[in-house]
């Protein structure tokens, strides 16, 4: 509305072309910054409405966040006590060993959809307004994390109702699921570019996720050795589950070295993730456009 | 400050492939080619099944200036804002755009129905990139725009549509922006709301540069200081809005059906006042406002019907009825199956410029039966000096009185 305002904005040119924005990354990469700054408003708001309109048409609410890791937690228990399935020793109770691994288990699943999904809901918006995109990724990152939060709270339940008191360690729980979401994300983003383009890739993953689960160490503890081990060592997330639920609930965490290797190459993932996530955008809104 | 150049768009051209599986195909090849820094490097050229939706386009734009876009659907008028708003990227050429861009396209981007109206303006505003501040202060001016203070905290799933597009509206006229892009926007709502619409961009018109899509002839001749007629990707006729307007209507004539005979009764010619024969019928009549227009048919109609009556009608673009008029009872043609002749005036036409179709209806006067309709007989372009917004223009006088 003021004429300093506009002087002040109109120093700021936009050049667009054919080439590969990979050619001044320096430019590219201020650019990301910029942008990443400039999305926090708006990851706020989408996460705000997503998180208000995800269960404002349902009678149980935010009860649906709890239910996945309660009923699972439940089912397996009975499914035990039943003799049904049997488990090697875990060390700590069975129900809060379950209500941890779950817990932890359903919040990188939401980590890892999460990109994709928020992509793929926003395909009205990308094709006609310029926003920052990166506020896409972190709205998504945010309610996965409220999410995480909400679900702690079983978390809290279940510790109080097994009378764990929690190791000294247990403060190192919260970094561990940070570098938990972290991985789920890097996946994420990293599915973005060929996943908007081809419906496969979001089918697949919906097929993937209970497979990887049961690869995981969520039902059962972590294997230190034999060709459980190696399974161990190909699956990202079970060094970094394992090593979160043996923080908070006490034990020795069997792949604590791998924790450290997966966080390390998840950081890396997630900034060439976010790079080709910048360079892909404007490419796929070209072929979504219809 | 009126001098600033603040669009700069140099020989773009962008590519598009119809086929969607083709077109899944090259996006994963372009983002190869993105990465490995290939792209953009060599020249233009197009793969199987890919066309050039835009061609070799190049225009400036200063703050003040208000550049008309018409053309035909598909002309590559909306692809060309996506190039100006930096969703997709050229596949040649160079855009420079200088400072905020702002664009009225999708009115009420990221809206949930769940949600309330007030709710909605935040995110609307977020996506827009306005900062909460920046709502907090103009919230009570978008919901007074949009006129749904009785609605603000109801979910905009029980909206109308109307009211959807008042409320999308309201929050992205919000946004001051450099650069402003307008496509098709001002086709809601009802008539005041259009106009208020309209007078607001007329307000924002001096602070930015504009480009306006629109296929409303009207408005561009009213909001543009130039316009830039698109022809199939490539820029025809460019300059003042009304010899483009003019050109773009020349072209966007309704589809004349060729004479044809239905039920035994054909039209065998239809010739306008001054007209050279044989006349090609998907030409355009030019005729000045409040000249009389007429007509003449040559028609043959099965013996038997003896009495014949003709009526003649006007219709829009949008083939809404626009007048009629027809023969009376009593006054037949008399009809023996030898090939009938009758000229038809309408004296003063008060259209207002534009585009008509006029249709030609046979009917038997004995029975009232409806012997044929010929839909669209000929067109006619109205010529005059104003542009309205109805469309008749009536003839009037306007004197002050003591």
């Amino acid at each position: 509305m003021n004429e300093t305002g506009h002087a002040a904005r109109a120093t700021m040119v936009t050049v667009y072309t054919a080439e590969s924005r990979l050619r001044h990354p320096r430019l590219l990469w201020r650019e990301m910054r910029r942008d990443l700054l400039a999305s926090r408003e708006l990851a706020f708001r989408l996460f705000v409405r997503n998180f208000r309109a995800r269960y404002r048409q349902s009678v149980l609410g935010y009860v649906w966040v709890f239910l996945p890791p309660a009923a699972g937690t439940l089912l397996f228990l009975f499914l035990r006590q039943a003799g049904i399935f049997s488990v090697a020793d875990t060390g700590v109770p069975y129900g809060a060993f379950l209500v941890c691994g779950f817990v932890l288990w359903q919040t990188f699943t939401d980590a890892v959809q999460s990109p994709l999904r928020m992509v793929s809901q926003s395909r009205a918006m990308l094709t006609r307004v310029n926003f920052p995109r990166e506020a896409l990724i972190l709205g998504g990152l945010a309610e996965v994390l409220v999410t995480f939060m909400v679900r702690a709270l079983l978390l809290v339940a279940v510790l109080a109702w097994y009378r764990i008191v929690p190791a000294t360690d247990a403060w190192f729980f919260l970094p561990a699921v940070l570098v938990l979401v972290g991985t789920g994300i890097a996946i994420g983003l990293a599915l973005v570019p060929v996943g908007m383009l081809y419906q496969d890739v979001e089918n697949g993953l919906a097929l993937a996720l209970p497979f990887w689960m049961l690869l995981t160490p969520v039902l059962y503890p972590a294997q230190g050795a034999g060709p459980g081990a190696l399974l161990m060592n190909l699956n990202p997330v079970a060094p970094v589950l394992d090593t979160a639920r043996a923080w908070l609930l006490g034990g020795a965490a069997v792949h604590a070295q791998g924790f450290y290797i997966v966080g390390a190459c998840a950081g890396v993932l997630l900034l060439a993730g976010w790079f080709a996530y910048r360079l892909a955008l404007p490419i796929l809104i070209e072929r979504m456009s219809a | 400050m009126s001098a600033d150049l603040l669009v700069a768009v140099e020989h773009v051209s962008k590519k598009y492939c119809r086929g969607l599986r083709q077109s899944l195909w090259y996006g994963l090849r372009d983002f190869a080619g993105e990465l490995t820094g290939q792209r953009g490097a060599g020249r233009l050229a197009l793969r199987a099944g890919e066309f050039l939706a835009l061609d070799d386009i190049s225009f400036e734009l200063r703050r003040g200036e208000c550049l008309g876009l018409v053309g035909a659907n598909g002309a590559g008028k909306s692809s060309l804002l996506k190039l100006l708003n930096g969703l997709v990227r050229p596949d040649a050429g160079r855009i420079a755009i200088t400072g905020r861009v702002g664009g009225l396209i999708e009115l009420g981007a990221g809206f949930n129905p769940l949600l309330t109206g007030r709710e909605n303006i935040y995110v609307n505003g977020a996506v827009l990139g306005m900062t909460r501040a920046e709502m907090d202060r103009r919230l009570d001016d978008i919901v007074s725009f949009a006129e749904l203070e009785q609605f603000i905290d109801a979910p905009v799933q029980s909206y109308s549509s109307g009211m959807r597009a008042r409320l999308g509206y309201a929050v992205a006229s919000r946004l001051d922006p450099d650069v402003l892009l307008i496509d098709e926007v001002l086709a809601v709502g009802d008539l005041s709301f259009r106009l208020k619409c309209l007078n607001s961009i007329e307000q924002q018109l001096e602070r930015s540069a504009v480009i306006f899509v629109t296929h409303q002839m009207t408005q561009v001749a009213r909001v543009c200081t130039r316009a830039m007629h698109l022809v199939h990707g490539r820029m025809g006729t460019r300059g003042d809005p009304v010899s483009v307007i003019e050109s773009y209507l020349a072209l966007a004539t309704p589809a004349t059906t060729a004479f044809q005979s239905v039920a035994g009764t054909a039209v065998t010619r239809a010739v306008f006042a001054g007209e050279d024969e044989p006349i090609a019928p998907d030409i355009p009549y030019r005729i000045g406002h409040l000249q009389d227009l007429v007509l003449d048919v040559e028609l043959t109609v099965p013996a038997q019907h003896r009495n014949v009556m003709l009526s003649v009608g006007v219709f829009d673009r949008e083939l809404q009825g626009i007048g009629e008029c027809a023969q009376h009872r009593d006054t037949p043609l008399r009809n023996t199956g030898a090939p009938l002749r009758a000229r038809i005036t309408l004296p003063r036409i008060n259209l207002s410029r534009g585009v008509y179709t006029v249709t030609l209806g046979v009917n038997c006067a004995d029975t009232g039966l409806i012997l044929a309709r010929f839909p669209s007989l000929r067109a006619i372009l109205v010529t005059g000096d104003h542009p309205m917004w109805a469309p008749v223009h009536f003839e009037s006088s306007f004197e002050q009185v003591q």
